[in-house]
């Protein structure tokens, strides 16, 4: 190995992608590079499935397509994907038993555009896949607890270990993908995000994730937990890199998507390097209140007074139904899981019951051992505010307040910009700490959870550390469409802070 | 709404629900084909198959469909129309749920009306939704077990839902043959039958006439119209017997067997699912612009009622005629055809609605294989109109066109010596010689029998070998008499 390439996984995607075009390092040597680190640290349980010679197929593509000069803008950059993308040359299991060894006919959409392939005519920015990475169990959880999974060089399901404590959870559904970043096993990895699960994580693991505006990044391929809120983003350690990997993933995919928005492509990295002075940042008042961790609030609120020294404005603000997008989220998110689930039956693809003495029997056996307990909880919540009596006191007035919340951020977008606040009330916690208890584990999704019912773009930048020396993250919402600003708002930080650089010890 | 009919007393109510396949080349949310018949599972996409990852678009051709027969039927066409999931668990529903129109349907209101004998009657329709059709379970071939067809799994359907205006079995049936005339004048389904692309389930109640509305039981998958009256008539009887014997009416799904002509309960009430119904968060609203709907009526054909209106007002046809002609395009352009060859529209008219049909009927012919040109016809008609030969003779002539025995109205007259005569004195020579050789008929007819006179002028037509004009020997012979 070159002294040049022994350092590689140090490098961001912006870097990475540039040494490449400059054929200062080869694909292949990147690819084999990160295979081997995955090798090494598979006890964080982050990978889910490897397959070298796609890896390296790819990487050769893409060395021959650098040399030719007719490579994508980010051609042999590797990138793991959330196992909750469908893939045909990878395992596609969602966490869950009941897609055990499922392969997939098709790419997603995402994973072709960020890739090799072609999505809507559009060639891909021509990354190598390095692999699968885990997540909870059809992206249900917010401590990557859920997943059924055995992980690489585990004999069965394990818990994704936090790289900055390898005792703590690293945050959920996408914690595979942040555990990933934050250990540099991946420059980069995709995440969803319905509830936060690309956030939090984020959060948790001190890396940068961006959820884009609903309708931005195409769904097809993404294996539906709920569909009016599931949205793919990128996760990498800079806000530059999620703005190069933004700009790849999304995009129109009309024919195979009708929620996929019809705006055009965009470069999230065009404003970057604007002056923030003179944002305008509201701070909700609900998002400091008294859940949340004083340790979490200072590092916030230190993040905060680096945006003033930028030039920022803080303008107080109020989301007033901040509290109301839990049971708001708890009630739309598992009705449409409980129906989108459906297919699970054991009929057509993935897990069926051995032994059963009729249909019903087959359909109760496949679907009692296929899903796990979260997922269970949540389609039998699903069912529940969908049945006939109770469908106008739940599913229906959920919908109601749910556009509440949404004209509540339209209001305060009068008087700012960008929002800011915490993404989680606390730091990762320890594994096992919160397992028995769902509840739990959903309060501590109140300040992701509103801009996901609403739509709206929202990221994760490193804001420093709290108790246990564990990452804080900052939260930034912007309004429909702003992803460039809120990239814009996030790198500046970056400039003036160093806490998107650090690593955790032992990697 | 005339007296209604009552069956052993009991009124007869009747509503329908219809699925018309509609006539895309792909599914309404993938692009898999929709062609009948092919191998199991050919024809489904990862889409049809409900793959982990796979979505919905909608096909822009099956909303057209239903556009244009919103407009074909007089319906509000929504702006806005919702899909909604139908959630059950199924093995031929690949996604454990049905994309269907649940709350808000594109198609609202609207009526269809037809004749029933010579009364006219219209039936409201209460909505036309879009949906997908299940796949098949196949159930034979299979020792022990079932096997599973999706390749209708997708196939778009136009639900058809009228209101309960429907008073006999008869007039069920009229309704039904009436919408199918429409789906497939307008286009939007095959009509297919046997092939399931026109599907009907009856929902039939009876009740003391003035009573309330009686409890109803569903016929499922009526596909043939011979079928559905059976279905229905025995249906009736089967309530009204019931009832006769005290009991009372469970709400239930029925199936019609074919073999022993009756029903069969499928399941009550009782064991029906909830189907946990919410808007599909795959789909956005189904939106239609105005301008949408004008370009979808600026390039429909011309509708049935249209047309039949249209030929009463252009060629002064009765309703009852211009409604029986525009049964069909083919024998609505078949009379336009002829009537325009010979002027004379009631005449065309009644020939094609007398020995066109009965001799196509006896065929089992469509008009589309009438040996007779609308041309033919119209020439032939035409030579009747100007008193070149008689009804009888024309009559003769068709029969030559039909069998290819000649092909020139013309020629055949000719050749067969159908021609009238015209000549007054020639007629009057055989009148005088009739006359003469009959001294006893003419002798009855001044006695006063009127019989007397019909038999003269039979003798005077067998003379002239059916080439006098009758009008012409009435007029003369009683001038001889008188």
């Amino acid at each position: 190995m070159t002294q040049a390439s022994s350092d590689l996984h140090h490098l961001s995607v912006a870097e990475l992608a540039r040494r490449l075009r400059e054929r200062k390092v080869s694909a292949v040597e990147t690819a084999q590079h990160f295979l081997a680190r995955v090798r090494a640290h598979e006890a964080l349980g982050a990978f889910v499935d490897l397959n070298e010679e796609v890896t390296l197929a790819q990487a050769r593509a893409a060395d021959q397509a650098l040399a030719a000069g007719t490579a994508g803008a980010l051609a042999g950059v590797p990138m793991a994907h959330k196992d909750i993308f469908v893939t045909k040359d990878f395992v596609s299991t969602a966490g869950s038993r009941m897609l055990a060894g499922y392969h997939s006919p098709f790419d997603a959409t995402v994973v072709s555009r960020l890739g090799q392939g072609v999505a809507g005519g559009v060639p891909g920015a021509g990354m190598v896949t390095l692999g699968k990475v885990n997540c909870d169990e059809f992206a249900m959880g917010s401590a990557n607890e859920n997943s059924a999974v055995a992980p690489l060089g585990h004999s069965g399901p394990a818990p994704v270990r936090n790289p900055w404590d390898n005792s703590r959870i690293p945050g959920g559904s996408s914690g595979g993908s942040a555990a990933a970043v934050a250990a540099r096993l991946a420059p980069a990895a995709s995440g969803t995000d319905t509830g936060g699960s690309i956030r939090q994580p984020a959060s948790f693991c001190g890396i940068t994730g961006i959820k884009p505006t609903y309708g931005r990044a195409s769904r097809y391929g993404m294996i539906a937990y709920a569909s009016s809120l599931d949205q793919a983003g990128p996760m990498a350690r800079s806000a530059e890199d999620c703005a190069l990997l933004l700009s790849a993933m999304c995009g129109p995919d009309l024919d195979r998507d009708s929620t996929s928005l019809d705006v055009p492509a965009e470069d999230f990295a065009r404003s970057l390097k604007d002056s923030i002075s003179g944002l305008r940042i509201g701070i909700p008042k609900e998002f400091f209140g008294e859940g949340l961790a004083p340790d979490v609030r200072a590092t916030v609120d230190a993040a905060l007074k680096e945006y003033e020294k930028l030039g920022a404005k803080l303008i107080p603000i109020s989301l007033p139904r901040t509290e109301l997008s839990i049971p708001v989220y708890y009630i739309i998110a598992p009705a449409e899981a409980s129906s989108n689930l459906s297919r699970f039956d054991g009929v057509k693809f993935g897990h069926r019951a051995k032994d059963y003495t009729d249909l019903v029997d087959m359909y109760k056996k496949t679907r009692a051992q296929g899903f796990g307990d979260e997922v269970k909880r949540r389609i039998m919540i699903g069912t529940y505010v969908l049945s006939h009596g109770y469908y106008d006191a739940y599913y229906l007035q959920a919908q109601k307040i749910r556009r509440m919340i949404a004209d509540d951020f339209q209001q305060a977008f009068k008087a700012c910009d960008v929002i800011a606040g915490p993404v989680a009330p606390t730091v990762a916690w320890k594994i096992g700490e919160k397992a028995d208890d769902p509840v739990a584990n959903y309060l501590a999704d109140i300040f992701t959870l509103p801009a996901s019912l609403a739509g709206l773009p929202g990221m994760s930048v490193p804001a420093g550390f709290g108790a246990g020396n564990m990452p804080v993250g900052l939260q930034l919402i912007g309004n429909y469409f702003s992803e460039a600003r809120l990239l814009n708002a996030a790198h500046q930080l970056q400039q003036a802070t160093d806490f998107h650089l650090r690593q955790p010890e032992g990697i | 709404m005339s007296t209604p009919k009552l069956v052993q007393g009991y009124e007869v109510v009747i509503g329908f629900e219809t699925h018309a396949q509609l006539s895309t080349q792909s599914k309404i949310f993938s692009r898999a084909p929709t062609a009948f018949g092919a191998e199991p599972n050919t024809q489904a996409c990862a889409v049809d198959l409900a793959l982990p990852g796979t979505l919905p678009v909608m096909n822009k051709g099956a909303v057209e469909r239903a556009i244009q027969f919103g407009l074909a039927i007089g319906s509000h066409i929504a702006p806005r129309s919702i899909f909604a999931r139908k959630n059950y668990f199924y093995p031929d529903l690949p996604k454990g749920y049905q994309i269907s129109q649940f709350e808000i349907p594109v198609v609202q209101g609207g009526s269809i009306e037809f004749f029933l004998g010579d009364e006219k009657k219209s039936v409201r329709l209460v909505r036309a939704h879009l949906e997908e059709d299940a796949g098949k379970s196949l159930h034979e071939d299979f020792i022990g077990q079932s096997g599973i067809d999706l390749n209708r799994a997708g196939t778009p359907l136009l639900e058809i839902v009228t209101e309960p205006d429907m008073r006999s079995s008869e007039e069920a049936v009229a309704y039904a043959k009436e919408l199918h005339k429409i789906v497939t004048w307008i286009g939007i389904c095959d009509g297919n039958m046997q092939e399931g692309s026109f599907r009907c389930d009856a929902n039939v109640s009876v009740r003391k006439p003035g009573g309330a509305l009686g409890t109803r039981r569903e016929i499922k998958n009526l596909n043939s119209f011979k079928f559905m009256q059976q279905a229905m008539d025995y249906e009736i009887r089967w309530q009204i017997e019931q009832l006769e014997d005290g009991h009372a009416i469970q709400q239930a799904t029925v199936l019609f067997d074919p073999d022993t002509g009756e029903t069969r309960s499928m399941r009550s009430k009782e064991d029906s699912a909830d189907y946990r119904y919410f808007p599909d968060p795959d789909l956005p609203p189904l939106v239609i612009a105005p301008e949408w709907i004008e370009r979808v009526r600026s390039e429909m054909t011309e509708l049935p009622r249209v047309m039949a209106a249209r030929f009463v007002a252009t060629y002064g046809l009765p309703e009852y005629d211009a409604t029986t002609l525009t049964q069909s395009k083919a024998m609505a352009a078949y009379f336009e055809a002829a009537a325009q060859a010979c002027k004379q529209p009631k005449l065309a008219s009644n020939w094609i609605m007398g020995e066109v049909s009965r001799r196509l009927n006896a065929g089992e012919l469509g008009i589309e294989a009438c040996p007779v040109s609308p041309m033919q016809l119209g020439s032939l008609i035409s030579r009747i109109a100007d008193g070149t030969i008689s009804n009888n003779a024309g009559k003769q002539v068709f029969d030559a066109l039909w069998t290819g025995e000649g092909s020139d109205v013309d020629a055949l007259i000719k050749d067969k010596g159908l021609k009238q005569m015209s000549d007054s004195g020639a007629l009057e020579k055989i009148i005088d010689a009739v006359i003469a050789a009959n001294a006893d008929n003419v002798a009855q007819f001044k006695a006063g029998k009127d019989k007397a006179f019909n038999a003269l002028v039979g003798q005077i037509m067998k003379a002239s070998q059916g080439k006098a004009n009758p009008q012409q020997v009435n007029e003369l012979l009683r001038q001889k008499l008188g």
